[in-house]
């Protein structure tokens, strides 16, 4: 895999979403970039309220006010997607872009039979397309994803947790996307389900070609799919990099801490590791660099000046004053 | 906060902290904030008619030679007079006592029968429980009005017959309320049972569950005042309401529906508007305080 | 379809004991009530002895539990009893008028639906913004206004202000209805009869009264269906139904609204009774003369019986339509039924 994807397919630049509440304007997300090379899987990381998900979301711009994306671009083969009418944003989703949720019990409409929910998804893409071809699309695709194809016949409930994952991917992936954006897809299942899980997005990488941006807060589900790696911290992107270094020599002292923080079955530990403080208000987050307050190698500059994202060597990139800031 | 457990139960201490509450509320929630002041607005204003009308009528509502017969408003009757030339405005206004004061007696009815009733069903449980609900269902399921007519139809006319068959009806939402919370509150105290610790029961009883309770009491008697106040005109414009010599609005707007073909207007026009107007307070009163006291309790 | 059909089985015996609850209630209240109905029915000034004879006769001096049993007895052989004050069962009036306020009660909900479900539907949509409130507002205002002055206020502005419609009665001067009379339901009868301008005179003597019923109650409607929605549209089913390109109007509608619609479903059978209640105060206003317009006459003339009977049939259509509400509930939801 190269290190730098060579022809993105999804450049995200500097985009900044944000919603008001009842005593102030969340930053979710901040001046965020990244690249999905195309064939690639890029996962993002980060801890529960970091912004990924906002993140993921906005890519579709499914962003639902009171949120706002307040600045930036998103890139799809050039084009930027938020400059786009909504009608062709809507021409996208599901098409060309696909999104797979995290709760697969809630992500389905439980008053619809699963070949009427793959009808509609597939004729209101292609309005043309008969009945018995349609169904003929869902079997294929339900094949590929281990699903016996009588199951469209049934309703969601009657299908177990992992089945109906496959089949909200399913839905996803009928139109043949280039990218598939999914957001904890493994979070509500058990970890047998979850390696299944695995095999099964790296099987559809090989086999559909398709460019997955993984939201996870699992690493080790991540280390096991993703090229890349994005890191995310209080809405920032503070690291970026291929997944091997990223993991091995991280740069940014909270990706460091993230890694250490997972616990290793081979190692005699009496203590789990963790990292000090909480997340920060994204209300009023703090000045200069937001992970400051919890650093163990924080400097002066760094209470006063935000770290831009930074190339460091061989295309791995940090927002850390540690290593320069020259961008 | 050990030494402070007086200033907790305190009355003193609980109206600060509603009132903090209302404060706060104020500028979080703008629009819930002024209908709930609307809706006090007219409440008061409505209680002093009742309780001073004499203040505010031009007439003696049973005058009967007030003016002209049927005359439409004018700056001499502000609302005309009805066929036995009776001044309108003052009928309304005295009115507004027979209406609020049965209503008020209804709900307060009501509530003093159905809440301890629910307390008791949810806390015995078992058979007892089973049985109350049961009846209390179904007279829920019935339709209220149709019910308080056969009472009221049975018990003949009068003030405290009409009284009753209002009450009757509203017992089963007090019951079904303060049943479901008791029963929230018994499965609290089991499980904090197990740590054995009695003052710590007392406390999630009277910090968290009370409150609640009597915010949520407090949010359905408005509503009940309401639909009580409803159903006091509907009962008086069929006819089964009070005698005539007491002046009320439904019987007043079933009297004016016999003029209404020759065009006589203000005969319903402003006793159907005073009825919703009081109505529409005391809803407003309520959902108001309910979005305020506690967000989300009624479906919004 | 077999699991529904079981489901309709259990449901429709269950239907009994709370049938038998509410004529129980309905007992309860008319005979173990203070108040005298047999002197206030001879006038209150009538001599001790013939008061006891008529009591003798209707059979009220024997033990209640005799009364009650007699009471369902002639209710299981569908007997309503005599009227206590005309020559007549009951059922005779009863039946007759029946037709009319089911006709009236029918397109009162047709109309409560069709205002309140789409608003209701809008405004969570449009959550918090002007029209939601504006919505919102109308559906409280409806709510508080009661049903009779609100068939005034439209008898008044359409009918004696603008003379656009009837304000009285099923049917005007010029229609006969014994040319069309079969079923009782007269939108219908006229159209089976081929009867158009006579389907039209009924119709426009159907509009205002069942207006006044659609508009007050659709307050309720109003704010169940937004409640509903607000929480459906939350649902993640709904973010990736729009996530594959689903569009907005489709999402709300089609699938939202289908599942918030369930809840709404229940609340339909629980409004029927307000609405019946509420067809009695619109059978008032506007001389509609069906089951509302009889209860209030015999009310007046005391005739128990009668009022017994009618009450005794309100509950039997409660008991009904509360059935029927839960047999469509599992017909539209899948998960009740498997």
């Amino acid at each position: 895999m190269p290190p730098t994807p060579n022809e993105p397919i999804l450049k995200v630049r500097g985009l900044s979403i944000a919603y008001p509440i009842a005593i102030g304007t969340v930053r979710a997300v901040e001046g965020a970039s990244l690249e999905l090379g195309d064939g690639e899987a890029l996962g993002l990381v980060g801890e529960s309220g970091c912004g990924k998900s906002t993140l993921g979301l906005a890519i579709l711009r499914l962003v639902r006010p009171p949120g706002r994306i307040t600045a930036g671009r998103i890139l799809y083969h050039g084009r930027d997607i938020l400059a786009m009418r909504e009608a062709e944003v809507r021409g996208l989703r599901g098409r060309a872009i696909t999104m797979a949720f995290q709760n697969p019990l809630t992500s389905l409409n439980p008053l619809v039979r699963i070949d009427r929910q793959f009808l509609e998804t597939i004729r209101q893409h292609e309005p043309s397309v008969r009945r018995s071809e349609a169904l003929k699309r869902a079997e294929r695709i339900l094949e590929e994803l281990g699903v016996e194809p009588r199951r469209l016949f049934e309703y969601p409930h009657q299908l177990s947790g992992g089945m109906r994952q496959r089949v909200m991917l399913g839905l996803g992936l009928v139109m043949n996307p280039d990218i598939l954006v999914a957001d904890e897809p493994t979070t509500a299942l058990d970890v047998i389900v979850e390696a299944g899980f695995i095999d099964l997005l790296n099987r559809l990488r090989r086999d559909l070609k398709l460019s997955i941006l993984l939201i996870t807060h699992n690493l080790g589900m991540v280390a096991e799919i993703a090229d890349r790696l994005a890191v995310m911290y209080a809405g920032k992107i503070v690291e970026v990099g291929t997944a091997e270094a990223v993991f091995h020599r991280p740069l940014h002292p909270y990706t460091h801490g993230l890694i250490h923080c997972v616990p290793n079955i081979r190692l005699d530990q009496d203590k789990l590791a963790t990292m000090g403080g909480s997340p920060p208000d994204l209300v009023e987050p703090p000045p200069g660099c937001r992970f400051h307050p919890r650093c163990p190698r924080v400097m002066d500059v760094c209470r006063r000046e935000e770290p831009p994202l930074a190339d460091h060597r061989d295309g791995q990139r940090a927002a850390c004053w540690l290593y320069g800031g020259v961008v | 906060m050990a030494g402070t457990r007086g200033a907790r139960y305190s009355a003193a201490g609980w109206l600060a902290r509603l009132l903090g509450r209302l404060t706060t509320a104020r500028r979080k929630y703008g629009a819930e904030w002024w209908i709930l002041i609307a809706g006090a607005v007219v409440i008061l204003f409505t209680i002093y008619m009742a309780a001073f009308p004499q203040t505010l009528a031009p007439y003696d509502p049973l005058d009967q030679e007030t003016g002209p017969q049927l005359a439409p408003p004018s700056s001499a009757h502000p609302m005309g007079t009805d066929n036995l030339s009776r001044d309108v405005l003052s009928r309304m206004i005295h009115g507004s006592r027979t209406i609020l004061g049965v209503a008020f007696a209804a709900a307060i009815l009501s509530s003093v029968i159905g809440i301890p009733l629910g307390l008791l069903s949810g806390f015995l449980g078992g058979a007892v429980d089973r049985v109350l609900s049961l009846i209390m269902d179904s007279i829920y399921a019935f339709p209220g009005l149709i019910l308080a007519i056969a009472f009221a139809a049975m018990l003949g006319p009068g003030v405290v017959n009409i009284t009753l068959s209002v009450a009757v009806i509203y017992i089963p939402t007090y019951f079904r309320l303060v049943r479901g919370q008791t029963l929230s509150i018994k499965q609290e105290l089991y499980v904090e049972a197990a740590r054995a610790i009695g003052a710590r029961q007392r406390t999630i009883l009277g910090r968290y569950i009370f409150p609640n309770v009597i915010a949520t009491v407090v949010v359905i008697f408005s509503l009940n005042i309401a639909d009580a106040i409803m159903t006091e005109a509907a009962l008086s414009y069929i006819g089964l309401g009070l005698p005539a010599g007491i002046p009320d609005w439904g019987m007043d707007l079933s009297m004016g529906k016999k003029f209404l073909p020759s065009g006589v207007w203000w005969m319903i026009t402003f006793p159907g508007a005073m009825i919703s107007v009081l109505a529409l307070g005391f809803t407003m009163l309520g959902e108001g305080l309910s979005e305020i006291l506690n967000p989300r309790l009624l479906e919004k | 379809m077999k699991n529904l059909l079981r489901y309709a089985l259990t449901r429709i015996l269950l239907t009994i004991p709370m049938l038998w609850i509410l004529l129980t209630l309905v007992f309860v209240v008319l005979r173990i009530m203070p108040g005298d109905p047999v002197s206030a029915m001879l006038g209150g000034h009538a001599p001790e002895r013939v008061i006891q004879q008529k009591k003798e006769e209707l059979g009220l001096n024997r033990p209640l539990l005799v009364q009650y049993f007699d009471y369902l007895g002639e209710l299981a052989r569908l007997d309503l009893g005599n009227s206590m004050i005309f020559n007549q069962k009951v059922s005779q009036p009863l039946l007759e008028k029946l037709p009319a306020t089911l006709e009236l009660t029918l397109v009162g909900m047709g109309f409560t639906m069709l205002i309140g479900i789409p608003l209701g539907a809008y405004a969570a949509s449009r959550r918090r913004t002007g029209r939601d409130f504006g919505i919102r507002l109308f559906g409280n205002v409806a709510y508080c206004i009661p049903v009779f002055w609100m068939g005034l206020m439209l008898q008044l502005f359409f009918g004696i202000w603008l003379d656009l419609l009837p304000i009285a009665g099923r049917t005007g001067p010029r229609v006969y209805v014994a040319d069309f009379q079969k079923t009782g339901f007269y939108l219908l009868d006229t159209l089976l009869a081929g009867q158009w301008a006579s389907f039209a005179d009924v119709a426009l003597h159907l509009l205002l009264p069942s207006l006044t019923l659609g508009i007050v109650l659709s307050g309720i409607f109003i704010r169940l269906t937004r409640a509903n929605m607000l929480d459906t549209l939350k649902a993640d089913y709904v973010l990736a139904a729009r996530a594959r390109g689903i569009p907005e109007r489709r999402v709300v509608y089609g699938h939202a609204l289908k599942n918030a619609f369930i809840p709404v479903l229940t609340m339909l059978g629980l409004q029927f009774a307000a609405l019946l209640a509420g067809a009695i105060l619109t059978e008032t206003t506007f001389s509609w003369p069906g089951m509302g317009r009889l209860l209030v006459e015999r009310i007046y003339l005391r005739d128990y019986p009668t009022i017994q009977g009618v009450i005794v049939v309100f509950a039997f259509f409660v008991s009904v339509i509360s059935l029927a509400v839960d047999l469509i509930y599992a017909a539209i939801d899948p998960r009740v039924r498997y």
